[in-house]
């Protein structure tokens, strides 16, 4: 839902609705621009978007497994997670279409409440880790000075640091304190966005030095423009076709991450499920090798989910790329 | 004077995601041995691009020569393979072009990237083509060659750097220099010596030189024979003399017109009002007729063809079709 | 004496040459080194000069866009370069600034109504209703129409984005407009066009203008009053018509023949000078001309010719006058 709010910011809400042709400078063999007729970048845009068919596709399986996820449960008559131990390790059959675990609960039903943990933290992650992350690169690229030093200071530290070995710190903390499991799902998602903030708000810093030496903010500087006006009328809509495609990008690593941590036993604890800590469950070689519908339907959930994501963000990379914009 | 090369309904297409865009359409007209000819024009003329189909830079997809023959020293450039091309570029045909920045490799050494041509084509050793090619730094009007020779392009002015690119150009005596607006880049004082030069090793070579410009003093400097291109067509092209003093087609006037010239002050220039078409929507009419101050109805429906009004003067335009105007 | 509008006094500008780990400063590029000129209300003044004679670097000092390093700068008397950020702000509308580049001045993600007007909103000159007949007005001026207003640059052509950045420095009413190689990135038609839309403004808004250009026939037709800049020092300043009729600097003389003239065998007197511009960072002794000069003297390496008056408010810097 971020995303698609991202998306209509960028792209305006009013479409022009011109019949007029535009005219266009043709400097030699650079592409010509836009023709008469509805000639809204959005429009522009999403064309290229679907002409990749790559991208698209991708699209289409995130579509589904949120639809599954979220949607899906409804449908199941399992979802009250009842133990029984008659159904234990049962393979597919009929009245289970990816077979039972260890306390003879549905797979399958369990795979799309657990999507529904999994893709929750990856999207609430991101949109913490953008928030902070271009928040603060914003600060840091415009105002420079001792801003940018402690900003950048921070994050190169955060960076240097490898996150997954972090991430097990705060994870194995989070035991030590006697977390309650209810509560570890919140502190998972503050974890990941904490060790993911640096890597935005560096790029975001980056593309503000850039963005602030063209022309147009020479213009702004002239004409006598507010700070404000600057950062929100100017700089924030050239910034927000890189967030996006960053934005995406991230929701697969967040996803990762947080069935790395919760497979170790260090993210969300069972009860509650999430894909990474149904792939413990088969945690050992009989699991492994004969009851295959234990692991491989949570495996590759978040496989085909991370994959889909980021084919679909460098989809929208190529689109969005300024260069291409020429 | 014979031809050296005769290009004869050239058309170069490009295929862009929002439809066909007609570069160069149906383009024809010849370079005479030691003759400078030049194409002027606008952006989006088809000027550039019709230098790059002669010397076959166009590359698929998006781009593509789709018609036309190209006729140098009795062979057909389209035609040829990628060998024998290969042979002729560098050897009989030169070519520079607007920005020598970036036209030259910057981790390699001038004197290397002047060897080279020496070597591939003349056969050279080093030895004899390094020889070569501090002379050639000297005949291109460059002090301590040899030290130039070691140095690398970014240590060079952009005047110096085109010199170079000049240097490599004519460092295998190339019948025909396609030079695509080679001094736009440059300042103007700087631009003086570059064109003189030009002037001068086509006097001794006798070499010909086709010259892309959108300058029309420097046309009337260096031109024998004036093309003017508008919107991927030739509208008009002559003897440089007549061309300047009697201007046919109502854009070549208009052009002239509107240049402002050192000492011929006007109160307000002459402009022509509007732009050059969008080429995608381009329809079967004369391209100019919408900027045109004589546009007739034929002018909007049917296009006008390159037709020869005096000895070697072609326009295309209704106007002098006699038929058309005496309606 | 009328109070002049803009008073640039010994103006220098020198960007720091630094090298090593710790960035030592090793030398200046001396961008502006010493220049003077001074604008009356109404005036159109060209400053010409080619690559590295530091003519936009004036430009973008007058304006604050950078920093002098010495000199002074007067706008109707007030010092530019001692005005508090604020104070700035508010004298902006009334010296605008025109940019060479029609594709990079404009922000492609701005539409251009909103870029023409919001500098009015800004600085509170006029209300949220009263923006969109101001901008509407600017527009027409400068021949383009209403329906353009809500589209984004890159539904118009270069020349069509010129008048739009124009039209963005017009309707704040500015007294000055400083106009850095405006029509140079333009086609030859087009350029007519826009230099005719100056013109015209200038006679309709009384405006003054410090045009900027490389192109001599441009500046010819524009101006009243021409400075010739090398290397940062202004070699020569006279009345157009002194100018043209009675170049007196060897480097006006050289710059003047060299301009090509689309008359086709002309003959003609052509200065072509020897070598290339000199760089900035390491300028000749003396005269900065020197090494090019056809009439060099052994005092024009030695010592820096004073800039004085000829003559009928024609000043040179030259040894030899």
């Amino acid at each position: 839902m971020f995303c698609t709010g991202l998306l209509i910011l960028e792209f305006g809400y009013r479409e022009e609705e011109a019949d007029v042709a535009v005219q266009s400078n043709v400097a030699g063999i650079s592409k010509p621009q836009t023709t008469k007729g509805k000639s809204s970048l959005f429009r522009q845009s999403l064309r290229r978007l679907l002409k990749n068919k790559l991208a698209v596709s991708g699209f289409v399986v995130v579509i589904f497994m949120f639809a599954l996820c979220f949607i899906g449960p409804l449908f199941s008559p399992y979802t009250d997670n009842k133990i029984n131990m008659a159904l234990m390790n049962k393979a597919p059959d009929m009245k289970h279409w990816l077979g039972t675990d260890a306390l003879g609960r549905d797979i399958l039903t369990r795979v799309m409440q657990a999507g529904r943990i999994s893709l929750t933290v990856g999207l609430a992650s991101m949109v913490l880790s953008v928030f902070i992350g271009a928040l603060l690169g914003a600060i840091a690229g415009y105002y420079r000075g001792i801003a940018d030093q402690i900003i950048m200071r921070i994050a190169d530290l955060l960076l240097t640091v490898p996150s997954l070995p972090l991430l097990f710190i705060f994870g194995a903390l989070l035991s030590e304190w006697k977390i309650p499991t209810d509560y570890r799902m919140y502190i998972v998602m503050l974890m990941l966005s904490i060790v993911s903030w640096p890597g935005m708000a560096r790029m975001v810093r980056g593309q503000m030095l850039s963005l602030r030496e063209r022309e147009f903010m020479q213009a702004a500087v002239v004409l006598g423009l507010r700070d404000r006006r600057k950062l929100f009328n100017h700089l924030l809509p050239n910034i927000i076709p890189l967030l996006i495609v960053m934005a995406t990008l991230n929701i697969g690593g967040a996803i990762l991450s947080e069935s790395v941590l919760s497979f170790f036993g260090l993210g969300v604890m069972p009860p509650t499920p999430t894909w990474g800590n149904m792939i413990d469950a088969a945690n050992n070689m009989i699991d492994f090798k004969d009851r295959p519908w234990l692991w491989i339907p949570p495996g590759l959930s978040i496989f085909a989910t991370v994959i889909a994501i980021n084919i679909f963000g460098d989809g929208l990379r190529d689109v969005l790329d300024p260069k291409q914009k020429r | 004077m014979s031809d050296l090369m005769n290009i004869d309904g050239l058309s170069t297409y490009f295929f862009t995601e929002e439809g066909k865009v007609k570069a160069v359409d149906d383009v024809s007209f010849r370079v005479r041995e030691g003759e400078t000819v030049c194409i002027v024009g606008e952006s989006g003329c088809g000027k550039s691009v019709t230098a790059m189909s002669i010397m076959g830079l166009v590359e698929e997809p998006g781009g593509k020569v789709t018609h036309g023959k190209i006729d140098f020293q009795g062979e057909d450039l389209l035609q040829m393979d990628k060998n024998t091309l290969r042979a002729i570029r560098g050897n009989e045909i030169a070519m520079i072009f607007q920005e020598p920045m970036s036209s030259l490799n910057p981790v390699i050494k001038i004197g290397e990237q002047i060897m080279e041509p020496l070597i591939v084509h003349l056969k050279m050793n080093k030895k004899q083509a390094r020889i070569r090619a501090i002379e050639l730094i000297k005949q291109v009007g460059i002090s301590r060659p040899e030290q130039i020779a070691d140095s690398y392009p970014h240590e060079l002015s952009g005047g110096m750097l085109q010199r170079i690119m000049i240097a490599i150009a004519i460092a295998c005596s190339p019948k025909l220099l396609i030079a695509d607006e080679p001094t736009t880049a440059l300042d103007v004082t700087i631009q003086a010596q570059i064109l003189d030069m030009l002037r001068e090793i086509k006097d001794n070579s006798g070499m010909s030189i086709l010259l892309i410009t959108h300058d029309l003093g420097v046309v009337a400097e260096m031109a024998d024979y004036v093309i003017v291109m508008y919107s991927g067509k030739i509208v008009e092209e002559g003897e440089v003399v007549e061309l300047f003093n009697n201007p046919k087609h109502p854009y070549t006037k208009g052009l002239l017109k509107s240049k402002p010239v050192i000492n011929q002050r006007q109160d307000e220039l002459y402009s022509i009002p509007g732009q050059v078409p969008n080429p995608l929507e381009l329809v079967p009419s004369c391209y100019f007729h919408d900027r045109c101050e004589h546009c007739m109805p034929v002018c909007v429906s049917q296009q006008p063809q390159l037709k020869e009004v005096a000895s070697r003067q072609k326009v295309a335009c209704w106007l002098y079709e006699e038929a058309v105007v005496h309606a | 004496m009328p109070e002049a509008l803009l008073e640039v006094n010994h103006l220098k500008k020198y960007f720091p040459v630094t090298k090593g780990l710790l960035n030592r400063t090793v030398g200046h590029v001396k961008a502006v080194d010493d220049i003077s000129i001074t604008l009356q209300p109404g005036e159109t003044f060209g400053l010409v000069g080619e690559s590295g004679s530091g003519k936009s670097t004036v430009g973008r000092t007058i304006l604050r866009l950078t920093d002098k390093t010495a000199g002074e700068i007067k706008f109707k008397g007030i010092d530019i370069h001692s005005l508090s950020p604020a104070e700035l702000r508010n004298i902006r509308p009334q010296m605008q600034l025109i940019f060479q580049d029609p594709y990079s001045s404009l922000n492609p993600r701005v539409r251009i109504g909103d870029a023409i007007g919001e500098a009015l909103l800004d600085h509170g000159l006029c209300s949220k209703s009263e923006v969109r007949d101001r901008v509407l007005e600017a527009l027409e001026a400068c021949g383009l129409s209403s329906y353009h207003i809500d589209r984004f640059p890159h539904e118009f052509s270069g020349g069509q984005r010129q008048r739009i950045g124009i039209a963005r420095a017009l309707v704040l009413n500015p007294e000055l407009i400083i106009a850095d190689e405006p029509v140079s990135a333009l086609d030859v038609s087009i350029q007519a066009q826009i230099i005719n839309l100056f013109s015209k403004l200038q006679q309709s808004r009384g405006l003054t203008y410090l045009f900027i250009s490389h192109d001599l026939s441009v500046v010819e037709h524009l101006c009243s009053r021409i400075g010739v800049m090398y290397l940062g020092s202004m070699m020569e300043t006279a009345s157009r018509d002194e100018l043209f009729k009675n170049p007196l600097h060897p480097y006006t003389k050289a710059l003047l023949s060299a301009v090509p003239i689309p008359i086709p065998k002309l003959k003609r007197e052509r200065i072509v000078l020897k070598g290339d511009i000199p760089s900035p960072v390491n300028p000749p002794s003396g005269c900065k001309f020197h090494t090019r000069c056809p009439y060099a003297q052994e005092v024009c390496r030695s010592e820096i010719p004073e800039f004085r008056d000829a003559g009928n408010n024609h000043f040179v810097a030259c040894h030899l006058v």
